[in-house]
């Protein structure tokens, strides 16, 4: 079975972020960019289910900026064995909309013909949390998110996903898409020797064009705003104390 | 010229520094509480770093290293550096002079060592002999077929984990016309050699947790199958191995520096003095500008001196440049970094105190300022007969 695994090059998870004066976005120029964390334990997980010999092969896939080959090497020096780069952006500002990525790998899919795509849960930077569905939703494949737990069956995949309140374990029909939460494992360093192959690794690289789609946005982005800072907490004499001011300041009993 | 590092070269830099910030930092509190590295967490980081393929990088493919170049070594080790050396000791990286062991030696020292089965300490200094190497009186006799070695090493680090150490003794003595001269035999002597103890040394405000051990030879009998290179060849060894160590404290102290200025940065972003953070008073900020001014000419400076051995060009005098800028500018790095912070960089609570002491030994150990300084002016001197 072969593995797909989309991976996303963001801004990385330990950068202070910024926001651009014109609150048109966040700054990202010299920025430190890294492969999105969720992304990263997906990949973690094929490399696994390859090591299982439950899948075969793992291919990673990124779309967006010429870049984001880095992301792809990454990738591979982890233990993927190819990887496709979708070159559809020439500014590192420029972020490809979930639709579009999806319509993407959805094409991706076709070629590749993988059992199972495992990707992020959601990129940290826009937080969308919609591609993996988006993808479901176009290719009519089951889908299981926020997964803690993944284990191949057969024809299909035991899910354990962390929903409110606990967790729920799903059984989704092969092939399918599962996106990652971050308790499912934790990722691996890549080794010596696996950086030194990751050069000899095949990296196609094709542009939006080739597989007929237009990712153009179709959102706009109205303003980016810093989280507001917050205020001093004050120190309470008494429980009562504290109850009367959660109830008639806070109001939230 | 290309100053730019390759996809290789990026990936083991990022690779080793998440190492060293998920594995080493935190543990780095309790080693300089306690002093000790406990021996389970030794154990879990080495072979951590020999599932990771970097146990002994620094050591040719042929003999199971990884055969990485100079440069990508002093990379590796630049990130290193920003870690506590008791810790990082354990990422694994062998003396590259047992690349002298012939024959079965082979066996018994260089390929365990790259495998991370037994660990080495070089010892040289003498109580009596610092940077005067050819002062040591540490000595071995022939009798009958055997080398007696006496005398005490000191300063020895990491001898307290070593399964054997590689030591350098005198075993006799030229006349020449500038006077009497030592000649220099490196023996391999196990642990638990009859004769050989290797006992605690002093309690160094430096780099806690990284011991330094004394070694003791009292009678110590050694076969000849413990020598490593040439009978009086000790010198020999010591010129074509020992450069290495330099370039790497050089580095080290580049890495360690690029950990201490990020601290010196955000705390002058965020701490407010008179209604604003006092990176916005100049003489906070003019002191930022030159410690990373002085942070990248000392990475620049040694990362060359690292291509030039993998040029095969001579690069005793680069090396020792390297090394004497970057240990100093470590210390002005730290010096300042210390006065950003007042008084709270004094106290334990912040690791500003631990990088300021840490510094110190850095321009005293693998050769002072002053030798390296003397390694410069020869080299410049020398061809004029001066």
């Amino acid at each position: 079975m072969k593995v797909l695994v989309p991976v996303k090059r963001v801004i990385d998870y330990n950068v202070k972020v910024r926001v651009k004066a014109d609150g048109s976005g966040v700054d990202l120029a010299n920025v430190k960019m890294s492969m999105n964390p969720f992304d990263e334990i997906a990949v973690e997980e094929a490399i696994r289910l390859k090591e299982e010999g439950v899948a075969s092969e793992v291919v990673a896939v990124s779309i967006g900026v010429k870049q984001a080959q880095e992301t792809l090497r990454t990738a591979l020096a982890m233990g993927a064995d190819r990887a496709i780069l979708i070159v559809a952006a020439d500014d590192v500002h420029t972020d490809i909309e979930p639709l579009a990525v999806a319509k993407l790998l959805a094409a991706v899919v076709k070629e590749e013909e993988p059992g199972l795509v495992l990707a992020g849960k959601q990129a940290i930077d826009n937080d969308m949390n919609a591609t993996g569905q988006m993808l479901s939703a176009l290719l009519g494949w089951s889908q299981a998110t926020f997964a803690s737990e993944v284990t191949i069956e057969g024809d299909h995949a035991l899910v354990t996903r962390e929903v409110d309140g606990g967790l729920q374990t799903i059984k989704a029909k092969m092939p399918c898409i599962v996106t990652v939460d971050l308790r499912l494992n934790e990722p691996r360093y890549a080794s010596l020797p696996n950086i030194m192959k990751a050069k000899k690794k095949p990296l196609d690289e094709k542009t939006p064009d080739d597989y007929g789609v237009d990712v153009s946005p179709r959102l706009s982005i109205v303003k980016t705003a810093e989280p507001p800072t917050r205020k001093a907490g004050v120190k309470v004499g008494s429980v009562d104390e504290l109850i009367t001011k959660l109830k008639d300041e806070a109001g939230v009993i | 010229m290309n100053f730019g590092l390759s996809d290789e070269q990026e990936m083991i830099v990022s690779t080793v520094r998440s190492f060293v910030e998920n594995e080493i930092y935190p543990h780095e509190a309790e080693v300089e509480r306690t002093g000790e590295v406990p021996p389970e967490l030794a154990d879990r980081l080495k072979q951590k770093v020999i599932e990771l393929g970097f146990y002994a990088c620094n050591f040719p493919e042929d003999v199971g290293g990884a055969g990485l170049g100079h440069v990508d070594f002093t990379l590796v080790e630049r990130e290193l550096g920003r870690g506590s050396m008791a810790l990082t000791h354990f990422f694994g990286r062998p003396q590259n002079i047992l690349m002298a062991c012939e024959g079965e030696q082979r066996e018994r020292y260089l390929l365990p060592a790259v495998r991370g089965e037994r660990m080495d300490a070089l010892a040289m200094t003498e109580p009596g002999a610092g940077s005067d190497v050819r002062g040591m009186t540490c000595s071995a006799v022939r009798d009958g077929g055997d080398w007696v070695l006496n005398g005490t090493k000191h300063f020895i680090s990491g001898a307290n984990h070593a399964d054997f150490v590689i030591v350098f003794v005198a075993t006799g003595e030229d006349q020449t016309p500038r006077g009497p001269k030592k000649r220099i035999t490196t023996f391999l002597v196990d642990r638990g050699t009859p004769g050989f103890t290797i006992r605690d040394g002093y309690r160094s405000v430096s780099h806690r947790g990284y011991k330094n051990m004394i070694l003791e030879f009292d009678d110590c009998r050694l076969p000849d199958a413990q020598v490593l290179g040439e009978v009086d060849g000790g010198f020999a060894v010591m010129n074509d191995w020992l450069y290495a160590t330099r370039i790497t404290v050089a580095t080290n102290s580049v890495g360690r520096a690029r950990r201490v200025f990020d601290y010196a940065l955000n705390y002058a972003a965020e701490r407010k003095q008179f209604g604003q953070p006092i990176g916005r008073f100049q003489g906070v900020s003019f002191q930022l500008a030159d410690m990373i001014t002085e942070i990248d000419a000392a990475d620049y400076l040694t990362l060359a001196a690292a291509w030039r051995l993998d040029q095969g060009l001579p690069a005793n005098r680069e090396i020792a440049s390297a090394k004497l800028y970057a240990t100093e500018m470590l210390a002005r790095v730290t010096d300042a970094t210390l006065q950003i912070y007042g008084g709270m960089g004094l106290m334990d609570d912040f690791p500003i105190e631990r990088f300021w002491r840490d510094a110190r030994v850095e321009r005293i150990w693998d050769g002072t300022s002053e030798i390296q300084r003397h390694i410069i002016s020869r080299d410049l001197l020398r061809p004029l007969g001066a």
